[in-house]
């Protein structure tokens, strides 16, 4: 697996929501070898505290260009969200094993479910998607519309998006798995691709289980390293007959749904 | 030009940097980043007879300037190491140490019999340290006798060069060491991680599946720095000191303090080139300084 230390990625824009950022980031070599569900690993402290660089998945690809969409949820993106357009950054991609573009996709529909920040990857997958013919329908669950700052981008587009929030301030009221059911009530979709919280995930994976439509979802988990070298980013996974602790960072962030052991997962 | 090479008796090193075992993997994960032969060495990450699970995640938590593991030696076993990884690592000009582990003394010496009949390694670490494979974190370098008699079984079972790398969770570290010189132990590691905890307040439970794990990173490096400083004045074997060295300077502490190498670890998940770029730092600083031979500096320290 090819990736690059870039540690002169300049930002170059920087949007923000509330808790909400999108950061555009110039970096040729990582965007070149970028793919779809793939990650970077970002230094976001110039001192030890915060250690460890943070995982955050490619939002968007565009030409030399990178795309990141993160909200805060501790010290490391809090400290992301400080940096201003012309900082330099240090990227570390691109990382892990992304989303299965398959060649049958062909003039079909697929679905694409976001919760939250996991709409990040989906984004740059319905653009690969789209490229090849097929019809993403994005679906894009929050808790309020104050959690799905990308609406506007994602039905620029042109894509089919359905939005829901838990408190019907915006779209279907629910949560975006009720709405992916009723959806699937008259519609058959030939793949479903998902990142999100576990247990939106673990959800999706019964009911495309009763429906027998075939599924990928990325994980999110901490990690030390990013690219195989400290094992700590584990989850329980069902491959080839066994079950055992595979890499988030290098088997994955992506796994098919029927891989994934939900009743260790969610713990972990 | 700078001689950074360092002479450990039974391993001569090209330069004192080695990348510490459980943070560099098989070695392999490290290619796409640099040519592994510019290293001094690397030490593969523990090895057991069988291949291992390893422990429930979640296996990681950030403490300020330090990093918690409770990964429990997950690994592929001593067989599928020999067949599937050693041959690649074989071929690399560059000092390949090979972590032995062992749920009892019996296979410590298994392992490293089976290593043994095969090219390519040139020392075995002795990993009697780990404090996330026994229940509350126990492990034989914990103690003088059991040190000295896994030492000995594994002397007695193999003629490869032995490290045996100590725990710092422990109230008298040299007596430890002199425990692992008496047994045969040809070179002493320390540092392993600390034994420590951390608490979600949410959900009142430990943040790590294991509950305890080891604590590694910049906030243990006064800790590994005095008991580097202790084992040197007790045992008159080379020390490879390691504990958060995240720089050229930092190795150069452990090094004046008796380190004749040094190990890097938890710095080559931030930077997957730390260890390079500790290299080129201990050439400048040398440089600097007038040091000719990098050997110069080990025990330097005027205390």
């Amino acid at each position: 697996m090819k990736m690059f230390i870039d540690r002169k990625a300049r930002l170059i824009e920087v949007q923000s929501w509330g808790d909400y950022f999108l950061f555009k980031l110039e970096s040729p070599e990582i965007a070149k070898l970028a793919s779809p569900g793939q990650f970077l690993m970002i230094k976001v402290s110039e001192t030890t505290s915060p250690l460890l660089r943070r995982p955050l998945s490619l939002h968007n690809v565009d030409g030399s260009r990178l795309e990141i969409f993160f909200q805060i949820a501790g010290v490391g993106t809090h400290l992301l969200s400080l940096k201003k357009p012309g900082d330099q950054l240090d990227l570390l991609g691109p990382l892990g094993h992304g989303f299965s573009l398959k060649p049958e996709f062909k003039e079909e529909e697929i679905f694409c479910v976001g919760g939250g920040r996991g709409i990040a990857p989906l984004y740059y997958l319905a653009n690969q998607l789209a490229k090849i013919g097929v019809h993403p329908v994005i679906f894009y669950g929050g808790r309020s519309a104050a959690d799905l700052p990308l609406k506007n981008k994602l039905e620029s587009t042109g894509w089919e998006v359905l939005v829901s929030t838990d408190d019907g301030s915006l779209g279907f009221k629910g949560l975006v798995t009720s709405l992916v059911e009723k959806e699937l009530k008259t519609r058959k979709p030939a793949f479903l691709f998902a990142c999100g919280p576990d247990p939106m995930l673990e959800k999706l994976a019964e009911i495309c289980l009763q429906k027998n439509l075939a599924a990928e979802f990325s994980l999110e988990a901490r990690m030390g390293c990013g690219f195989g070298a400290c094992w700590g980013c584990v989850k329980k996974i069902r491959r080839n007959g066994e079950e055992k602790y595979l890499k988030v960072c290098q088997d994955g962030p992506v796994f098919s749904r029927d891989e994934i052991i939900w009743e260790e997962t969610k713990n972990g | 030009m700078v001689d950074l090479s360092v002479d450990l008796g039974f391993l001569r090193l090209k330069n004192p940097v080695l990348a510490a075992s459980g943070t560099f993997g098989y070695g392999l994960e490290f290619k796409p980043f640099y040519d592994l032969e510019l290293l001094g060495g690397f030490v593969v990450k523990g090895l057991y007879l069988k291949p291992r699970e390893g422990n429930k995640p979640p296996r990681l938590v950030e403490t300020p300037s330090g990093l918690i593991n409770s990964i429990g030696l997950q690994g592929i076993g001593v067989e599928a190491f020999c067949k599937e990884i050693l041959p690649d690592l074989a071929e690399l000009k560059t000092a390949i140490i090979v972590n032995v582990c062992g749920e009892e003394e019996e296979e410590y010496a298994l392992v490293a019999e089976y290593l043994s009949r095969n090219k390519g390694i040139a020392a075995l670490e002795l990993n009697i340290s780990c404090p996330n494979v026994r229940e509350g974190g126990k492990c034989p370098a914990q103690d003088p006798e059991a040190t000295y008699r896994t030492v000995k079984k594994v002397k007695q079972a193999t003629s490869l060069p032995l490290i045996t790398k100590l725990s710092p969770n422990v109230t008298d570290i040299t007596a430890v060491a002199l425990a692992a010189v008496e047994a045969g132990s040809q070179a002493i590691s320390l540092i392993n991680t600390l034994l420590a905890m951390a608490v979600d307040l949410e959900t009142r439970k430990p943040k790590l599946g294991n509950v305890m794990g080891g604590l590694s990173g910049p906030a243990i490096k006064p800790i590994a720095l005095r008991m580097v400083f202790q084992v040197a004045r007790a045992v008159k074997i080379p020390l490879i000191g390691m504990g958060g060295i995240f720089s050229a300077e930092d190795a150069l502490e452990f090094m004046m303090a008796g380190a004749s190498a040094v190990q890097v670890g938890t710095a080559n998940f931030v930077d997957p080139n730390a260890c390079l770029k500790i290299i080129k730092g201990l050439e400048i600083w040398a440089e600097k300084n007038k040091v000719k031979k990098i050997s110069e500096i080990t025990g330097s320290l005027e205390a």
